[in-house]
């Protein structure tokens, strides 16, 4: 065997000051999970990571809400039987939710993918900051008691624009 | 593939360093590619090794941080003090294995 130089990774590679700022506007509990696999997989390149929970994005972070998110096949045209390429009939699709939902988390727990609750610790302990947002926090006449304990502030749209000055941004 | 010279022997590697062989790992080729990324090892460090080696083993793939800490009972928080910044690929690299292929 001919041996070659030594090879080692550069794991220092990149941007050192990267930042993501990620505005979670969805509380359906499909589309809270774009944000936070984005948000996990930036923490796990070493990317400082921001997650503002505003809108409906509110109750990811909502104590009493967020353990109940739910999905429904309404309005989404996508939507097919796992395995299927069929769509479901619209006409179907609202009374569909209670199913639809506890069908999604059984697909997400056996990818083993968390909940959403369990999830967000994890990014927390990543070392992820969690935002809400002032308005929605006003609107639904919510504290931070009322949020999730890791929620850093309830902070106003401007105040996020401010600090995530430089930081590549996604709205969901 | 290339093959490189690590703590005496000869391994294979890929293209970033990674070693493509599960059974060319040993501790000491460990000790080396972990001092070579900046990383001391401690016992905590062999306790995540260890247990990547042993889940590959079973599973065929390298684990994520998730499967680190629900499976392996390491917590994520103490996987980055252990790793700093990217956690899952830098051990991963350390135990001899692929880069972690999960999204979670």
């Amino acid at each position: 065997m001919t041996t070659s130089p030594n090879i080692i990774p550069n794991f220092d590679s990149g941007n050192p000051d990267r930042t993501l700022a990620i505005i979670c506007s969805k509380g359906n509990l499909d589309m809270a999970y774009p944000g936070l696999i984005l948000a996990n997989a930036a923490l796990g390149e070493g990317v400082t990571t921001h997650l503002f929970f505003t809108f409906w994005g509110f109750d990811l972070i909502t104590k009493s809400r967020m353990n109940n998110l739910q999905f429904s096949p309404a309005g989404n045209t996508a939507l097919h039987l796992p395995g299927h390429d069929g769509h479901i009939p619209q006409a179907m699709a609202p009374a569909m939710t209670g199913m639809a939902t506890k069908m999604l988390k059984q697909q997400i727990a056996a990818i083993g993918v968390p909940e959403v609750p369990d999830f967000l610790d994890q990014i927390a302990a990543a070392g992820g900051h969690l935002w809400g947002c002032r308005l929605s926090a006003d609107m639904n006449k919510l504290t931070m008691s009322d949020l999730r304990d890791d929620v850093e502030d309830i902070i106003s749209a401007s105040d996020f624009i401010e600090m995530t000055d430089g930081a590549q941004l996604l709205f969901i | 593939m290339p093959v490189i010279e690590i703590a005496g022997k000869q391994v294979h590697v890929n293209e970033e360093g990674f070693l493509t062989e599960y059974d060319e790992w040993s501790e000491d080729i460990a000790k080396v590619l972990a001092q070579q990324i900046d990383v001391d090892l401690t016992d905590e460090h062999w306790k995540v090794i260890n247990f990547l080696r042993d889940d590959y083993k079973t599973e065929g793939e390298s684990a994520t941080t998730r499967r680190v800490q629900t499976v392996g009972g390491i917590p994520v928080k103490q996987q980055f003090v252990l790793f700093p910044k990217k956690p899952a690929k830098k051990m991963a690299y350390i135990a001899g294995l692929p880069k972690p292929k999960g999204c979670v």
